[in-house]
């Protein structure tokens, strides 16, 4: 086990290569630069800002260059928030989203597959359609709607939840953001487990339980859910790495301080450090999170070897 | 040998009759199909039936809430009276309302120009402004003018426009960027994964590692780069977006047809000598069109999400113009004082795509009877 973990890193490396090389001059082919957007600024001053920044220079010298920093972990600076380096910006928003994002993936795995689990105990009774209908509705309101419709009835008819704002990371202000990133994702466990629960419950080695007399609770919990897990874990990893690299959506709508919104703000500034530090962040993110997938696999299903 | 053929002793059900027999008794779909034609039909017919343009700006109407009842409202002639006589640069000295026409008095220091008139008129709230009675010395006047009577049955947003149509007229925009790019996605898709599972070996190696490396790139940098390219180009954005939702139909589409060329009866047909445009017009793309078809259908709410998210980055459709997306983005800004902006287009942009949900899931099960 320990030597695949060590082999998936090493083929991490070049994945990782790829995306960057694909993102750094996918991003430099568009038309635009950093310093484009500020009327007027003086061609002087342009010049030498794109020197400090080695802007001027060509293009594949570039690409080295930032090749090299990355190998020394150095993401450079953001040339839209000059005050800080990416590093620094991830420092401080990645702890903020990937908060969020785990409290909001945990709650969706454990709320979710209780209710698939009831709902396929039940199949076709009262609860199942009620988690039907419920998933149905998590997974087609789109979460600019659901926040705001939080919003306006918790935080400005209710009271009972801040409007938004991150408050120092109080419990209450984490309420909003926590539980409209998790509906969506709470909405596919749920299905999916309900799904394949009912497809583990009907398999041979539940029948054989059953006949021994084990208790609803011995085959519920320890057989038929372990078969039932698999689609569950392999949806979760990349809806994990999605997570917790921030949504855009919920940081602005809450004004939150995470990394969600620097993305697309970079990406319209051309601010190509900062666009690139999240390319390789959720690259990481998505990467590890597909290892851990791969590895509860294993310890999950035990026909599943990686020798 | 094609005399058995040409003999059917019994009618055989096709696949299409037996998948639509199943799909008629499925009452949600069926109900979502009849929700999503009635859809079509009032966003595209239904702007020529309201009584306002989409872009008309009703400068008195500023967020005007929803109502049965017609605008003006008797307060609010008050505000408007006095809003067109300071326009005027007038003093107000009175006004009274009879049978749908109103009588404003008016007084100057100055004699007063009876084009003033049209100072009231502009007020999207009367018409018609008249002269009715000045004296000599024309320091006084009064003028009459028609009450114009407005239905906003949705209010008005912030610019004072009427929600009904707008929600309409986006509509329009989404269902069709819906159906446009999902077509898009569906088209290249196809091809591509048809070509990688047909020619398989090496190819089929090389064209789906590239579509593994796209998957890797976080799927909005694409999107934003692709609209940084277009410019906010309304048909070009239907492009991209389609242009990058394709990677899943491209390995549903090449999964499938790797297994449906290894099926006994593609072999049988292969040794009864069938040729291989037959096999494939015969067996590979009748097989396809299933899961294509679900796919479609789930694909289509999916776009209309990705373009509502666009444009409530403001990236998407641009002003006067709008999409659902728009129009939930400029509610979402408005929630303490004009929940309405929010609350009509996300019902019907939520209700779509549940419509088109329970039609996809319908589809999946009537036209794959295996998966029940």
């Amino acid at each position: 086990m320990l030597r695949y973990i060590l082999k998936r890193f090493l083929t991490a490396v070049p994945t990782l290569f790829v995306i960057v090389t694909i993102s750094f001059f996918l991003m430099r082919v568009a038309p635009g630069g950093p310093f484009n957007q500020e009327k007027g600024l003086n061609p002087v001053i342009k010049a030498n800002l794109e020197r400090v920044y080695h802007l001027d220079q060509p293009l594949w010298k570039q690409y080295l260059l930032y090749l090299w920093n990355l190998l020394h972990g150095d993401f450079g600076p953001s040339y839209n928030l000059p005050d800080f380096t990416v590093a620094e910006l991830f420092a401080q928003g990645l702890p903020v989203s990937m908060q969020l994002g785990g409290s909001a993936l945990v709650l969706a795995l454990l709320i979710g597959g209780c209710l698939g689990i009831i709902a396929a105990l039940y199949q076709n009774h009262t609860a199942d359609y009620a988690v039907i209908a419920t998933a149905t509705a998590g997974s087609t309101i789109p979460t600019f709607v659901i926040a705001p419709l939080f919003q306006l009835f918790f935080a400005l008819t209710l009271k009972w939840f801040p409007v938004g704002g991150w408050g120092d990371g109080a419990f209450i202000n984490k309420v909003g953001p926590v539980l409209t990133l998790m509906l969506p994702q709470l909405a596919v466990v749920a299905r999916l487990m309900r799904g394949s629960m009912i497809e583990s419950l009907r398999s041979h080695h539940i029948r054989t339980a059953r006949a021994l007399g084990l208790s609803d609770y011995a085959i519920i919990i320890r057989h038929a859910l372990r078969g039932a897990l698999l689609p569950i874990i392999s949806y979760g990893g990349p809806a994990a790495a999605a997570l917790v690299t921030g949504s855009i959506i919920v940081e602005t709508i809450f004004s939150i301080p995470g990394v969600g919104r620097y993305f697309v703000e970079a990406a319209l500034n051309r601010d190509y450090t900062l666009v690139m530090g999240t390319v390789v962040v959720i690259a990481i993110f998505t990467i590890l999170f597909n290892l851990i997938v791969d590895v509860l696999y294993a310890v999950v299903d035990p026909r599943v070897r990686y020798d | 040998m094609t005399d058995v053929a040409q003999h059917p002793a019994q009618q055989g059900r096709s696949l299409w009759a037996d998948a639509w027999g199943r799909l008629r008794a499925n009452r949600a779909a069926m109900i979502s199909i009849y929700y999503l034609i009635f859809m079509a039909v009032i966003c595209i017919a239904g702007p020529w039936f309201t009584p306002h343009a989409f872009n008309t700006i009703y400068q008195d109407y500023n967020r005007v809430p929803p109502s049965l009842s017609a605008y003006p409202k008797p307060e609010m002639i008050d505000q408007a009276v006095k809003d067109a006589v300071k326009r005027a640069r007038v003093e107000l000295d009175g006004w009274k309302e009879e049978g749908g026409k109103i009588l404003i008095t008016v007084s100057s220091a100055k004699p007063i120009d009876e084009r003033m008139t049209r100072y009231i008129d502009r007020s999207s709230v009367f018409e018609n402004a008249a002269v009715v009675d000045k004296p000599a010395d024309g320091l006084r006047m009064t003028l009459g003018a028609d009450i114009e009577r407005q239905h906003f049955f949705f209010g008005t947003d912030t610019s004072g426009r009427d929600l009904l149509t707008r929600t309409l007229i986006a509509g329009r925009v989404s269902l069709s960027i819906g159906l446009l790019a999902g077509l898009v996605a569906v088209v290249i898709g196809v091809l591509y994964g048809a070509t990688a599972g047909f020619i398989g070996g090496k190819t089929d190696e090389v064209m789906m590692r590239i579509v593994d490396v796209l998957y890797s790139l976080p799927f909005i940098f694409f999107v934003i780069m692709l609209v940084v390219f277009f410019g906010r180009n309304f048909v070009l954005m239907f492009l991209a977006v389609g242009a990058v939702l394709w990677l899943d139909m491209a390995r549903i589409v090449r999964g499938q047809a790797l297994s449906i060329r290894r099926q006994e009866y593609v072999q049988a047909a292969e040794a009864l000598g069938v040729t291989r445009t037959g096999i494939l017009l015969r067996h590979i793309v009748p097989n396809l069109l299933g899961p294509v078809v679900i796919y479609m259908t789930l694909l289509v709410p999916q776009v209309i999400i990705l373009e509502s998210f666009l444009s409530y980055l403001g990236l998407g459709v641009q002003e006067p113009m709008s999409s659902w997306g728009v129009l939930i983005s400029q509610g979402a800004k408005n929630i303490p004082s004009a929940n309405w902006l929010l609350f009509f287009p996300s019902f019907f942009l939520t209700s779509t795509l549940f419509a088109l949900n329970f039609v996809g899931d319908g589809l999946r099960d009537a036209l794959d009877p295996k998966d029940r």
